[in-house]
């Protein structure tokens, strides 16, 4: 079923928005694809308003650092409930100018999920209705999901792990 | 002054309208945990809400970016604290799912059993407390003796309560003791009398009922708009519900009802709870009266499984594996999967990124609480204060899986 829904969904997606799709795999039988930035919102948008897809249920959507730590990426997880459809959308975009189209006008739920992916990855939303920090201090400075900030301070001498190499 | 114009001005344009502000916790008993509304009142009625969520942040997802996989399932203890081996046991079959392990038919019959009593002992705390909410102690009084029995079970597999840490990414540490076998019989054996007993005091009581119907109502559009899941959804007229649409851990041998409600208030959401309850012990007892024998209790994992002690003082292997297990070096390979089970809330989904290392590259965990509790203020748009804290219980909003 999988491999099916695979194969119509790059048929649509590329029937449509031609050059949109930059790489696709399936994978412990989840559909992916990553996206161009440029076309996500109208792939998103397409991927809602099919009849035959009607990707109508956000399951999740979270940020994501590439390990060469020069791109951010959103990862979208969509489900079709009525016919068990489920895809991964990703869509990455350079680090230094984190900006893409909001999914709040297709799905309403992405709100606090978009909240939440600028406040860990400082992805920027456009067109969001209130981007701001949602689980973090409104005062913080930094996002904290990047690999740039490691979890404990390595300026610190007083915890040298030796041992255990870490 | 003359008589005429001490009278009351009764059209609008006369009198500025002023809306209070009320601040709604952050500590307020009757939320359950740490929340804050701040909310904009005309009287007692709520003009708006603006919640504001992350008072017990703790960095799950950081913290897991540097942990071994077998060290994370205490994070997710630390989820929806009140169905916690719901959380460990869907993390484990995660992992599994991403190093392609098998486990055996029992090991998924035991997992049920617990899963079950798990979600029985969430939708119970969530029923007995809108009771509560609604002016009704005894209920929850009477009702929470029966948390402690499930406590007690889940002390016998694993020795703690709250915070479980149950089973390991294969399986389950040791085989279940009689006594605890004992202990679940007789819960699924006594628990239905009292659940009837305490469906007596509230299912058709007049009072409740006036309270709760019509109280905070969400429909099915705007509750898939909002992503919602779990009782929440299907309160409001949506079948949906991962063990049935996406069966895990041998779910598909099971008959179930999934019920659903039709108006999304908050009297549908405490029926949905409680037929779920129903259908649990109904699953528990088919897991029982099922139940695979001459099955190990564990898969043949050895690199995410601690050997017996006396193997490894007398075998080189299970003294590699068990150093490795200790240090946290078991390497898995790369990949990328999502893995959802049925919560108390709703579907709760990991999705997680390996490349490869010691430790996950990227850990989400997709919250229920979290996704739906956005649609609060538009739930309590309009409607009395009161109405708006039973909103809340019923929507069973959890701090620690609110804000990770």
């Amino acid at each position: 079923m999988n491999e099916e829904l695979f194969k119509k969904l790059a048929e649509k997606i590329s029937a449509k928005f031609p050059d949109a799709i930059e790489a696709s795999d399936i994978a412990y039988d989840f559909p992916a694809f990553t996206i161009k930035k440029e076309s996500i919102h109208d792939v998103l948008s397409l991927l809602k308003e099919d009849e035959e897809l009607n990707f109508h249920f956000l399951t999740d959507l979270t940020g994501f650092q590439t390990e060469d730590e020069k791109q951010l990426g959103v990862i979208y997880h969509l489900h079709n409930m009525m016919k068990n459809y489920r895809v991964r959308i990703r869509v990455f975009f350079d680090i230094n100018k984190p900006e893409i189209p909001t999914a709040t006008d297709i799905w309403p739920g992405a709100n606090w999920m978009e909240r939440e992916t600028f406040d860990f990855y400082g992805v920027r939303f456009k067109g969001h209705p209130k981007l701001k920090r949602i689980l973090n201090v409104d005062e913080m400075d930094i996002f904290p999901m990047r690999k740039e900030y490691p979890l404990e301070d390595q300026s610190r001498d007083d915890k040298s792990d030796k041992m255990f190499g870490r | 002054m003359s008589k005429k114009d001490n009278t009351i001005p009764d059209s609008e344009e006369t009198i500025e309208k002023e809306y209070s502000i009320l601040n709604l916790g952050p500590t307020h008993p009757a939320t359950h945990g740490i929340f804050q509304n701040v909310l904009k009142m005309d009287g007692e009625i709520i003009h708006e809400a603006e919640p504001t969520v992350g008072y017990i942040h703790r960095a799950f997802e950081k913290l897991a970016e540097r942990r071994p996989y077998n060290q994370i399932t205490p994070i997710t203890d630390r989820l929806n604290y009140c169905s916690s081996p719901i959380n460990n046991i869907g993390w484990h079959m995660t992992v599994e799912k991403l190093i392609g392990c098998k486990v055996p038919k029992r090991v998924d019959y035991m997992r049920i059993v617990i899963m079950e009593l798990a979600r029985i002992s969430d939708h119970l705390i969530c029923n007995s407390v809108i009771g509560v909410d609604t002016g009704a102690m005894t209920g929850f009084l009477y009702i929470f003796q029966w948390r402690e029995k499930i406590y007690d079970i889940y002390e016998g597999i694993c020795g703690a309560r709250l915070t479980t840490n149950i089973g390991r990414i294969g399986g389950f540490e040791r085989e279940w003791s009689k006594d605890t076998w004992d202990k679940i019989n007789s819960f699924v054996k006594e628990y239905p009398k009292a659940l009837n007993e305490f469906a007596n005091l509230l299912e058709r009581n007049k009072i409740f009922m006036d309270r709760t119907i019509n109280c905070g109502p969400i429909s099915a559009k705007m509750a898939l708009d909002y992503s919602f899941t779990g009782p929440n959804l299907r309160a409001a007229g949506v079948d949906y519900d991962v063990r049935v649409a996406t069966p895990y851990s041998s779910y598909e041998d099971f008959d179930f009802i999934i019920p659903v409600g039709t108006a999304g208030d908050t009297y549908d959401r405490f029926m949905v709870r409680q037929e779920e309850m129903r259908q649990s012990l109904k699953i528990i007892e088919q897991a029982i009266k099922n139940m695979p024998k001459d099955e190990p209790f564990h898969a043949d994992l050895p690199e995410f499984y601690l050997p017996p002690k006396e193997e490894v003082y007398n075998n080189m292997e299970a003294l590699i594996y068990h150093f490795k297990i200790v240090m946290g070096e078991t390497e898995v390979p790369k990949g990328e999967v999502y893995h959802a089970v049925e919560g108390g809330n709703g579907e709760l989904g990991f999705y997680l990124v390996s490349d490869g290392g010691r430790t996950p590259y990227r850990l989400h965990f997709r919250r229920p609480c979290f996704i739906y509790y956005q649609a609060y203020p538009e739930m309590v748009k309009g409607i009395m204060l009161s109405d708006a804290i039973i909103t809340m219980s019923s929507m069973n909003v959890i701090a620690g899986e609110l804000d990770a």
